[in-house]
């Protein structure tokens, strides 16, 4: 009984106590987030002198070859969902991911350097959902992912004929775009359910 | 016998106790900043409820806490949901956001809503008020959809 009485006093006497614990940890935390932010940076200003001083051949065809990736990992992933295959597309799709990331926007204008920015940040998140989610979940996120691997092909090129095809019937009626490697249709928005669905728009 | 249950519940209480030292933060803030949805996009009156409502506990900077999501281990669970919501959209910051970024957003937020998705499941059964009713999700997708073709 001694150990109970004690024990509930020592709970009363914490919960008093635990609002301003939590005011001066929030403050170290911040001050925290504030010095790897700065730490970032300057990691980043690293690594853009390196870049600058490489040979610009080389560089270009280094780019290329990571386009290449990008473009045969987003083609696998489409493949799975074209199969029905989930845990296919997740892998794909964490490939996609590396190789997203990996993508060197440096010697593009300024303009497309922004752009290239925002391309591969929003690519990237929806490849990060794609490899953790339910099939569904994947292939709204492959709806988002195919706009921006159209709008980066305008700026960085393919290495190979693709395809842009849509599928009318997907997004409630408002229609959905992907990108192939043949002209004939298999849609991986409804995969095995309406596989023949979609019409080829242009070649890229 | 029952001095061996008091024993046990004095360890749990005593456990409990401990618990409530575990370092977390509030998260809480007063300002709506500029980048805010409703601030930057004039969010009419029945949006800013709903959002408010059931949205911005995890994807905004201020948390309405109940009195026992202030307690641990409740607040630590909070705290990971809040993180990681906030990490994947954080309305406060919208309108710094690219806009591709943004379009992108709304069309997942009509995504998710339609979903069924958010609010999520497991935040439903402490907050059975942020439960969006059919209405409430006819509006904020219709008016995701505006502002998605406005930006």
């Amino acid at each position: 009984m001694k150990l109970l009485k004690l024990s509930l006093s020592v709970f009363a006497l914490m919960l008093f106590s635990f609002s301003t614990v939590s005011c001066e940890e929030k403050k170290k935390s911040e001050n925290i987030n504030h010095e790897t932010e700065m730490k970032n940076n300057e990691t980043h200003d690293h690594e853009q002198m390196d870049i600058s001083s490489m040979d610009h051949s080389k560089m270009n065809m280094q780019k290329s070859e990571k386009m290449k990736l990008i473009i045969t990992s987003y083609l696998q992933l489409k493949n799975a969902l074209v199969a029905d295959d989930s845990k296919e597309a997740a892998i794909a799709s964490k490939v996609l991911y590396g190789t997203l990331k990996d993508f060197d926007i440096s010697g593009y204008s300024r303009e497309d350097q922004k752009e290239l920015t925002d391309i591969i940040e929003d690519a990237a998140e929806h490849a990060e959902h794609i490899s953790d989610n339910p099939i569904d979940h994947q292939r709204e996120h492959l709806l988002k992912l195919s706009e921006d691997m159209v709008d980066m092909i305008a700026i960085v090129g393919s290495d190979r004929t693709l395809y842009q095809t849509n599928c009318g019937m997907y997004n409630d009626g408002q229609g959905a775009i992907w990108l192939s490697e043949t002209k004939e249709i298999r849609n991986p928005f409804y995969g095995s359910k309406m596989l023949a669905c979609g019409v080829v728009q242009k070649e890229i | 016998m029952k001095r061996r249950w008091k024993y046990i519940l004095g360890v749990l209480i005593l456990g409990l106790a401990g618990v409530q030292f575990i370092p977390t933060s509030l998260n809480r803030s007063n300002i709506l900043p500029k980048e805010d949805i409703i601030n930057a996009y004039n969010a009419p009156k029945e949006i800013v409820i709903i959002l408010k409502k059931s949205c911005y506990d995890c994807h905004s900077n201020n948390t309405k806490y109940t009195w026992y999501s202030r307690l641990q281990p409740v607040r630590w669970l909070m705290e990971k949901h809040i993180r990681e919501g906030k990490e994947e959209l954080n309305f406060n910051e919208f309108a710094s956001y690219s806009t591709r970024r943004q379009r992108s957003k709304l069309r997942s937020i009509t995504d998710q809503i339609k979903d069924g998705e958010m609010p999520l499941k497991s935040y439903l059964i402490i907050h059975g008020e942020a439960k969006l009713s059919k209405v409430e999700k006819a509006i904020l997708i219709d008016w995701a959809g505006t502002l998605r073709d406005s930006i």
